[in-house]
């Protein structure tokens, strides 16, 4: 089933200062398919995906996008790549000295020659999409978080990528800014064919619209597969996560001396 | 329009640098539009004291500013003080006997050099030796010392009184 | 013991290193990237604007209560040996040698560069920058360099400006208060006063402060840890550091320049 991949990382080995993030990771990513890595905080989600827009380079190991190595990428064919993906961060990352017009308009003003009125047309059907076109003359600071993270959307959409990668799009939101998000990516991902990355660790959420997961922890895949699979996995770690137990595998406590010693 | 606005203010402030610049060039260092042809001859002085003369000081005809002082030395023959004078090239028809005395502006202002141009020399064809560049002249008179001047000053009154008092 | 100090020294020789040649590093990327005029243009005349007009202010009243306190203090001193005829030199030349370039620079630092480092640590907390990356937009060329570009132009001319206005804060104080002929002022100034050494070689000092305070401050800015702590430490640093590099580096350059 994962014959058509857009993205195949291979053998990835991360490390910041002494400790290891990933340690010999590989995992693919199907083309027009909603693929969720999920995992407990602190496992490095974030950098997987920054490993995988070439922010980040790995130890060793190769990500492959189509037929790319991309750490060995150069500058410019780096540059030329990023054109067809893009990234929704965790805080919208929205430039806060423009307008949200201003803001979608961006890379198309950066990356095209086109006509200020076409540049007009394409950012109002990009706000519609994500329904705030009458937010356009907004400033960022005047937004609400779900609404940001929409007009970051809007954003990230501007220059139609093949894959967008969405980092922790759920954090922080209501239930039904979460609904609105959740309903967009795979409207997207169904209308556009987006390929696309949800990291997350809202796993009820995620689970409902991902074609596909990926369960990380401790440098590792724990396991991957379709979500009614993970549903039924009996694995200690795995169940523990999807199932959201205190206590089980992850002990709640954090490692410490004996309890009684130290009173 | 705002961008209209704020290229407008930028233009401003850049005149505005510019205009200072040029305030300062004009008049701070004395710069004049006409500031002649920028071309130099240098003429060589021999004076048996500058005073307090710079290099930079001004080298003035009648007031007017047509060169400057650019280097003071030692001749180490003679231990004269040895001032190179560049002048500009329009009035290069100063005469070989014109002579260059150090001079002050007021009581105790700024040292310069006035130029007091003489009636050319003629040589035997009876055309007028004008100075050449790198010519050396003799034609100087040194700055007034104020100490030479009052001891020469206090030296006369007291020859005076005693001339007086044996003709008593 | 020993070992460990000199371990830790040795530890701190190698962070400054690294930091150096990312520092090298940003600066070549800002002033070498290819430059899409179109593009870029607005971008400039927008951080001249923040840089430089913003600036314009604090240049001009400092410079004005400084050329009015050197033409104060001068003519105290002065008048002691009538000797006023010298307050127009001594103001025009100590103002256009030294402080004029290096006042104007620690001013510049204050008011612009620690704006430019809080500002480019801000854009990086919030990750625009990241996301600018993302977007296949290089910061460097779309952030830093404008910057760098509007201070290496408008701190020359802000000079420029704190020169002319304190040479006439000092002119204001002699003649028109203290009652020095105006004209001895100014032909006393204009025979001490040379275009070359003194205004260009002024000129040269305050184009090197500018590459320094931006350098500086667009660095601190971007190598920043990206926390409230971490924008106001970068901050500090940049008024820090360039203040004391520019100070440092007016002693080297006039020992250079006027020797």
């Amino acid at each position: 089933m994962l014959q058509d991949s857009l993205i195949r990382i291979e053998n990835v080995t991360f490390s910041r200062g002494l400790r290891k993030i990933y340690d010999n990771v590989s995992l693919t990513i199907p083309r027009g398919k909603i693929t969720a890595v999920m995992g407990p905080s602190g496992t490095g989600k974030t950098t997987l995906l920054r490993i995988i827009g070439g922010q980040l380079k790995p130890d060793s190991g190769s990500v492959f996008y189509e037929d790319k190595n991309i750490p060995e990428l150069g500058r410019s064919a780096l540059y030329e790549l990023r054109k067809k993906m893009s990234m929704l961060f965790q805080s919208g990352a929205l430039f806060t000295g423009m307008s949200v017009f201003d803001n979608v308009a961006y890379p198309l003003r950066e990356h095209t020659d086109l006509p200020e009125e076409l540049i007009r047309t394409l950012v109002m059907m990009k706000l519609e999409t994500v329904g705030l076109r009458g937010a356009a003359s907004l400033m960022p600071s005047e937004l609400s978080g779900g609404m940001s993270r929409r007009a970051a959307l809007a954003r990230s959409i501007a220059l139609d990528p093949e894959l967008i990668m969405y980092d922790e799009p759920l954090t922080g939101q209501d239930p039904i800014t979460m609904a609105v998000l959740l309903k967009l990516i795979k409207e997207l991902n169904e209308s556009l064919g987006i390929t696309s990355i949800i990291v997350s660790h809202d796993v009820g959420e995620v689970m409902s619209i991902a074609d596909y997961v990926y369960l990380v922890s401790g440098g590792r895949v724990l396991a991957h597969g379709v979500p009614e699979q993970l549903q039924r996995e009996k694995h200690p770690d795995v169940y523990q996560f999807i199932h959201g137990l205190p206590d089980g595998a992850v002990p709640f406590h954090y490692p410490a001396g004996n309890y009684l010693e130290e009173l | 329009m705002k961008v209209n606005w704020l290229e407008f203010i930028v233009g401003c402030f850049l005149v505005a640098g510019i205009t200072a610049a040029v305030v300062l060039a004009l008049k701070v260092a004395g710069l004049t539009l006409d500031a002649g042809s920028g071309e130099f001859y240098t003429v060589y002085g021999r004076f048996s004291n500058i005073g307090s003369l710079k290099v930079r000081s001004p080298v003035k005809l009648g007031g007017v500013v047509i060169g400057s002082v650019s280097d003071i030395k030692i001749d180490p023959k003679t231990l004269q003080p040895v001032v190179t004078i560049k002048i500009d090239r329009r009035y290069s028809e100063l005469g070989s006997d014109t002579t260059f005395s150090v001079l002050t502006s007021g009581l105790l202002g700024e040292q310069y050099l006035g130029v007091k141009p003489d009636f050319a020399s003629m040589d035997d064809d009876g055309n007028p030796v004008y100075l050449k560049d790198g010519d050396t002249t003799n034609f100087t008179e040194s700055a007034i010392v104020l100490e030479e001047l009052l001891g020469k000053f206090l030296y006369s009154v007291s020859s005076a009184k005693t001339d007086n008092g044996s003709s008593n | 013991m020993l070992v460990e100090s000199i371990s830790n020294l040795g530890h701190r020789g190698i962070c400054f290193l690294t930091a150096l040649g990312r520092a090298l590093l940003v600066l070549i990327h800002a002033l070498f990237g290819k430059p899409q005029f179109r593009k870029h243009f607005p971008l400039f005349v927008e951080q001249l604007y923040v840089v430089g007009v913003q600036s314009v202010m604090i240049i001009i009243v400092s410079g004005l209560f400084i050329g009015m306190v050197l033409g104060l203090q001068g003519y105290n001193v002065l008048v002691q040996f009538k000797a006023e005829a010298s307050l127009g030199p001594l103001v025009s030349l100590s103002i256009l040698r030294e402080l004029g370039p290096v006042v104007a620079a620690l001013l510049f630092a204050g008011r612009a560069g620690s704006a430019l480092t809080a500002e480019i640590g801000l854009m990086k907390a919030t990750e625009q920058l990241s996301s600018m990356e993302m977007m296949a937009v290089d910061p460097l060329r779309r952030v830093i360099s404008p910057r760098f570009w509007a201070g290496f132009v408008s701190l020359p001319l802000l000079t420029f400006m704190f020169s002319v206005i304190g040479i006439y804060g000092g002119k204001m104080v002699g003649v028109d208060w203290l009652g020095i002929d105006e004209g001895t002022f100014w032909t006393g100034t204009q025979a001490s006063v040379d275009l070359y050494e003194d205004i260009a070689q002024g000129w040269i000092k305050s184009v090197i402060f500018a590459i320094v305070v931006c350098w500086v401050a667009l660095f601190n800015g971007y190598n920043c840890l990206p926390t409230a702590a971490g924008i106001s430490k970068a901050t500090t640093q940049t008024v820090v550091h360039s203040s004391l590099i520019v100070l440092g580096l007016d002693f080297v350059l006039t020992a250079l320049m006027f020797n």
